[in-house]
């Protein structure tokens, strides 16, 4: 390391770091410079492994015994061993054994121990009564510290290893182990610090002191910050995450997805998720015994059960219709049409049932052509659950209302759109569903994986659909492709359930809708 | 969808054609029928339900190798018509008028069956049973060796207990009502007899019984084996036009397999008269198309030629001089010009449509309450909340009961959920929020959310009995948080919306009680607020403080909007 990156190092360090700094100068050990610094050990750590990441130093880990103090052992070093203040007590007059304890606040058991290591000393004698009394050698070991006590003390002070012990520390550490919590051996990890020579160079500057930190309001106030130099920071460390609010990924795309239609003249339909069978499906020329109106496909409600139907002339006209064609100039499906099974509600199980009630709608305002509308919404199905099925889900669903409108329109609507939401390429094939004809299905190529995805079905409405509703036979293009599956690629979602999993991590962490 | 199973050598010799895989691939599904899968020789084609006539091997081919251009225009079928006509009569009473009023009959003879023949014809009869039969609702189909029978035959009802056969694969002769009671096939579908007290059957000239429709077909003279060369057929339902088409169907289809069509008489007694009509009738019905229509909605320059040239891909005929189509007697799917005009743009193939826009000037225009619910979004994540959607389906325990609830609350609820814990509408939106934080408490708090959701509630005044509310519900889960957290929320956000709201105390089960109020703007009230009760976080198994907000949006929208 250059002398002028060791010096841009320097000014850049973190207080810590630099709190650190004059401690490396001198101690190897991390509990010494823990000592020298006056930081506490955490603080010490954080800033040696910064310095490290910087290669100003090698940390390096090893374990070592030490003794350390046991309660009773913190309590001596305060008040003196016990046999201390038992010889305190005794020192001015002879005590019998209830006066001992009452001054010296020693219980028993200590008393005991006191007499047996007092006594081995010849620090006392014990006369009738039992009296103890302080002899002559007592009075000067009274003096000075016992080696015990000294011990105690070196180990309060530094760091003492077991196999460091000089002879007379020895015995004194085989007598305190005796004793109750006096002193205890225990494992510590230890980490030793070397210096790179990049560290020896940055050691021996001469750092300013006055280097500021955080500009605060009080410097600006006096201007002090004026003939100081700001401590540069390691402006690439990664900082914690912001947390911010966010629309959910879905409504995200969904506006995305609005907007388009939007920008090509759209307006939008809304309505209710329960309808009546009869907008659902009778309005759509579904045939009432067809198969998607049994319990296994479709949502029906069981309280309330049934709803309304609309006006007679509507109602006449849907029910002539399917028995007969009506004035369609269609044969019908030829059978009887009950309007009880026209009236029990279901969970809408697409949204082109707003696109029939647009067209009875347009009827009744007089609303002029050419109209266009389209919706984004949830619908249902009554399937269980797995990775490419949801029991509630999305469609976007679309009607030009045009008596100009022909099929290569349709195919022009659907690949804007397509286009717009990501997929260059669709294509089209013959499809069926009762209540368009013509119907496509709409398949995507996907770049990546080099394949068409069925998107879902468009077509035009049936003549069948359009007259009983809007009155007259014009031609009404019309689409509904699921729109969870149009979207999920773009948020790199394979199971479509995690697209309504509220996890979340998962809705702080999704990525925005960038398109458009 | 119901799906054909082909066999590559077979339908390459029926198409009179050879296409590679890839060729075969893209006609397939560009005829309008998804191919699943081609395996070697096996190729599986899903079928659209609106073309039952594709339902077999030989209709299949039959549609293709005109899409293809080997074997185009209408197709021929000769009927027979048999020496001794008296016998080939189907007699049919009076009694059947209720049960089941109408048959549609055939006889097929030169048959060369084999195992492979029968059981594709076995396999067609089943496929039209689900699909265009509806489970045999509509109609069911009996095919019967005509050795073992004696012609004529008569169609009656006859009472349960006086019908005695043994029905298919069973040890020995039965009751009409011992077999829906206890014949697997009687079981199954013994609801489409229920409430009759007569059962029709097909019994021979000597009065042996054929079947009992729409159920079974007897042992003895109603099994189809590879010694059988001659055949007899029925559809039996309720709509004469339907059953004929399905004859049709199946006659083609064997005739296709080299098989010779012969006409029966149906005799119906009515009254003191006896209305004879023939069957089956495999006469193209002629319709008059309106070209003009057909460019309009194509969106094509088409001269009446090419017209001509595209029906006859799609094996219909045309007149030139009548200027009509002439529609294949198997073919269901024809109720009005439009799909004769789709069929023509199938066969002039939309892979060559040019896509167009055209200038059609309108306005757009977003829902104003959609605009509004945007706002309030983009608000509330102004304020750092975040967005979640969830399912409108709930359950009660959810809705009502961890909420403290009284659990006799009425909710939407569902008839026929087949998933396990969706059985109502949700009434309020709340609670899904309290389940995502049940869902999260492993996840990082804060946790500060919001949903933009439908409440459903009973109501007598919609069409369908039930009111779709717009709701906002938030939650503030947090170590921390309190009633302060979760007023700031409302104070911020009816400011926002330029509202002067009041806050007065109020009592919820789901809050603590003195920590819940409801908002009051302009004497409405319009939502209600508090600190979430710890019984409700409890319920949810949330250990984190929480307050949570629940306001009406359409009540909102039209304070803001008066």
């Amino acid at each position: 390391m250059t002398s002028e990156k060791v010096q841009e190092l320097g000014e850049s360090l973190h207080p810590l770091e630099r709190k650190v700094l004059p401690a490396l100068k001198k101690h190897e050990k991390l509990s010494d410079i823990v000592r020298e610094s006056g930081l506490l050990e955490v603080e010490v750590m954080r800033a040696v492994q910064w310095l490290q990441a910087k290669e100003v130093l090698h940390l390096k880990e090893f374990v070592k015994e030490v003794l350390e103090l046991g309660s009773n052992g913190q309590k001596a070093l305060a008040n003196g061993l016990p046999e201390r203040i038992f010889l305190k007590a005794i020192e001015e007059e002879a005590k019998n054994r209830d006066d001992l304890k009452a001054a010296s606040g020693l219980s028993d058991e200590e008393v005991n121990a006191c007499v047996g290591v007092l006594r081995g000393k010849a620090a006392i004698n014990i006369s009738q009564g039992p009296v103890f009394m302080i002899t002559e050698h007592g009075k000067t070991l009274l003096q000075k510290d016992t080696p015990e006590e000294a011990l105690l003390k070196k180990i309060s002070q530094k760091e003492v290893s077991p196999s460091n012990l000089k002879d007379l520390e020895k015995l004194a550490f085989s007598n305190l182990k005796k004793r109750k919590d006096l002193i205890v051996a225990a494992i510590k990890k230890e980490w030793t610090i070397t210096l790179t020579p990049a560290g020896k160079s940055l050691v021996k500057l001469d750092l300013k002191d006055d280097l500021i930190e955080k500009l605060t309001p009080e410097m600006l106030a006096s201007g002090s910050w004026k003939d100081k130099k700001f401590r540069s920071y390691d402006v690439e460390a990664v900082v914690p995450k912001k947390a911010r609010g966010k629309r959910h990924f879905w409504n995200q795309a969904k506006q995305s997805a609005k907007s388009i239609w939007l920008d090509m003249g759209f307006k939008e339909m809304t309505g209710n998720h329960i309808q009546t069978s009869f907008w659902n499906f009778d309005a759509l020329f579904t045939a009432q015994d067809h198969p998607v109106r049994e319990m296994q496909d479709t949502f029906f409600i069981s309280e309330p059960k049934e709803g309304k139907l609309p006006d007679d002339a509507c109602v006449e006209a849907v029910k002539a219709v399917h028995e007969n064609g009506g004035d369609t100039g269609s044969t019908g499906w030829n059978y009887r049409w009950n309007p009880e099974e026209a009236k029990k509600n279901v969970l809408r199980t697409h949204t082109t049932c707003l696109s029939a009630r647009t067209l009875a709608r347009m009827k009744e305002e007089s609303i002029p052509m050419p109209a266009k509308y389209f919706i984004v919404g949830k619908v249902f199905r009554n399937e269980t659950m797995d990775w490419s099925h949801l029991f509630e889900f999305s469609q976007v669903d679309g009607i030009v209302v045009d008596e100009n409108a022909n099929f290569r329109h349709l195919l022009g609507y659907l690949k804007s759109f397509f286009k717009k939401m990501g997929y260059e390429e669709a294509r089209f094939r013959p499809a069926y569903f009762p209540y368009t004809e013509f119907s496509v299905e709409i398949d995507v190529f996907h770049p990546k994986h080099k394949k068409w995805f069925e998107l879902g079905g468009a077509g035009i409405f049936r003549p069948e659909v359009v007259k009983p509703l809007l009155g007259i036979d014009v031609p009404v293009l019309a689409w509904g492709p699921g729109f969870d599956r149009i979207i999920i690629d773009y948020f790199k979602i394979t199971d479509i359930r995690e697209l309504y999993k509220n996890d979340v991590k998962q809705l702080r962490e999704m990525k925005e809708w960038m398109r458009l | 969808m119901p799906t054909v199973n082909l066999n590559k050598q077979i339908l390459e010799k029926l198409l009179g054609k050879k296409l590679t895989d890839e060729e075969l691939k893209d006609r397939i599904s560009m005829l309008g029928t998804d191919l699943e899968k081609i395996e070697e020789d096996d190729i599986v084609v899903e079928v659209f339900p609106n073309r039952p006539d594709m339902l077999s091997e030989q209709g299949f081919a039959r549609a293709l190798s005109s899409f293809i251009g080997a074997k185009t225009g209408l197709r021929k079928f000769k009927i027979n018509q048999p020496k001794d006509s008296d016998r080939y009569t189907v007699k049919i009473e009076k009694s059947v008028e209720k049960v089941r009023p109408y048959t549609a009959c055939a006889i097929v003879k030169k048959l060369n069956f084999n195992d492979e023949k029968i059981r594709e014809i076995v396999q067609l009869q089943e496929k039209l049973h689900i699909t265009f039969g509806r489970h045999r609702k509509k109609l069911a189909i009996g095919i019967y060796p005509l050795e073992m029978i004696n012609l004529p035959i008569t169609y009656k009802a006859l009472k349960p207990e006086e019908i005695k056969f043994r029905p298919l694969e069973a040890p020995g002769e039965m009751t009409g009502s011992e077999i829906l009671e206890s014949h697997p096939t009687g079981k199954e579908y013994a609801h489409l007899l229920e409430g009759f007290d007569r059962y029709p059957v097909f019994v021979d000239a000597l009065d042996k019984v054929l079947s009992m429709p729409p159920i079974i077909n007897s042992h003895e003279t109603g099994k189809v084996t590879d010694d059988t060369k001659e055949v007899f057929i029925e559809c039996s339902g309720f709509d004469f036009k339907v059953l004929n088409q399905c004859l049709n169907i199946i006659v083609t289809s064997l005739a296709e397999m080299g098989g010779e069509i012969y006409q029966m008489t149906l005799e119906r007694q009515d009254g003191k008269d006896v209305m004879k009509t023939l069957t089956p009738d495999l006469e193209p019905q002629a319709w008059k198309l309106d070209i003009g229509y057909v460019k309009k909605m194509i969106g094509l320059e088409l001269r009446e030629e090419e017209v001509k040239d595209l029906l006859e891909r799609m094996g219909y005929g045309y007149d030139d001089k009548e200027h009509t189509v002439l529609i294949p007697a198997y073919r269901t799917d024809i109720l009005h010009q439009i799909d004769l005009a789709e069929d023509i743009a199938i066969a002039y193939g939309y892979e060559k449509f040019e896509a167009e826009i055209p200038n059609v000037m309108t306005l757009g225009e977003e829902d104003p309450l959609e605009v509004f619910k945007n706002r309030i979004a983009n608000i509330l994540v102004g304020m750092g909340l975040v967005e979640t959607i969830s399912y409108n389906l709930s359950n009660k325990d959810i809705n009502n009961q961890k909420m403290l609830l009284d659990p006799k609350s009425k909710v939407v609820e569902l008839a026929n959920s087949q998933t396990i814990d969706r059985s109502i509408m949700r009434s309020w939106v709340l609670p899904s929020l309290m389940q995502i934080l049940s869902e999260n408490t492993n996840k990082e708090y804060p946790q500060e959310l919001f949903e933009l959701g439908t409440g459903f509630v009973i109501s007598q005044t919609t069409e369908t009995g039930i009111e779709e509310v717009p709701k906002l519900a938030v939650v503030i889960a947090k170590a921390d948080s309190d009633f302060t957290s979760v007023k700031q929320v409302a104070d911020e956000l009816l400011e926002a919306l330029e509202l002067k709201g009041s806050v007065e105390k109020a009592s919820h089960p789901s809050f603590i009680p003195g920590r819940c109020a409801k908002i009051v703007v302009r004497r409405k009230e319009v939502g209600v607020m508090g600190e979430i009760h710890p019984q409700v976080l409890e319920n949810f198994g949330i250990q984190m403080p929480g307050v949570g907000l629940e306001l009406d949006i359409r009540k909102i929208y039209e304070l803001v909007t008066q």
